[in-house]
């Protein structure tokens, strides 16, 4: 997977990973794909459900170490 | 206006921050949502718009009390429960900052960052004595139609 850009969201809390996350899809091109690291638990809720308002794609998700990470393809 | 884009409004007739907190959460995450975002500001939620400075600005007797019992922005707005005469707020913010949450008015620069509409209600600002100077920049004044021409579009419509 060619991962255009990360987006560093661990530590913050709710409303930042996700105004982070939309920021930083603002900045890229249809197909490219970009990496989400959080550590906030309702996050796991928060990024699919914008992801899925939003028409972009959740292409696979993980967690370890209480490091959630995701992968979304803008659409 | 573009068209297509989903809207949000919120009236923030609270003057309690953990109150105006929730609402300015929910304007934040609904920009990211991309939709357009109006905050209608009446009577307490004013006090959210307000510098934090004093503004030397002529008024009368009780308007001047107003302004003296209203908190002077954001930063000094009590909490809705366990205020314990002010000690409640700075506890609040301790466990803001434990916790990397933002405050409010971190929040509320946050939310202007991203385009959300800041409306005054004309009305209850002229009620509480307040004068255009003594609210922050970047603000809309405006009234009940203006409220209601966003709202009757509104995807998300609240009341906080």
């Amino acid at each position: 997977m060619n991962i255009a850009k990360i987006v560093d969201a661990k530590g913050l809390s709710c409303p930042m990973p996700l105004v982070k996350t939309k920021k930083a899809i603002d900045g890229l091109a249809s197909g490219q794909v970009l990496e989400v690291q959080t550590t906030d638990k309702g996050a796991k809720s928060d990024l699919s459900a914008w992801a899925q308002a939003s028409g972009h794609k959740l292409i696979d998700m993980k967690e370890g170490n209480g490091v959630f990470t995701f992968w979304i393809e803008k659409a | 206006m573009s068209r297509g884009k989903k809207k949000t409004t919120i009236i923030l007739f609270s003057g309690d921050y953990d109150k105006a907190m929730a609402a300015y959460i929910i304007a934040n995450g609904a920009a990211a949502y991309d939709h357009e975002v109006t905050i209608f500001h009446t009577f307490w939620g004013l006090n959210a718009l307000r510098k934090e400075e004093h503004v030397p600005v002529q008024k009368g007797f009780l308007e001047k009390m107003f302004a003296k019992m209203m908190p002077r922005g954001a930063d000094k707005m009590g909490l809705s429960r366990m205020n314990f005469a002010g000690v409640g707020p700075k506890l609040i913010k301790h466990v803001i900052e434990k916790h990397n949450a933002m405050p409010l008015p971190d929040l509320i620069e946050m939310a202007k960052e991203q385009g959300v509409k800041l409306v005054a209600c004309q009305m209850t600002v002229d009620l509480l004595g307040l004068k255009q100077e003594e609210l922050i920049d970047g603000i809309e004044f405006a009234g009940v139609a203006a409220y209601l021409a966003d709202a009757s579009e509104g995807n998300v419509n609240l009341f906080i």
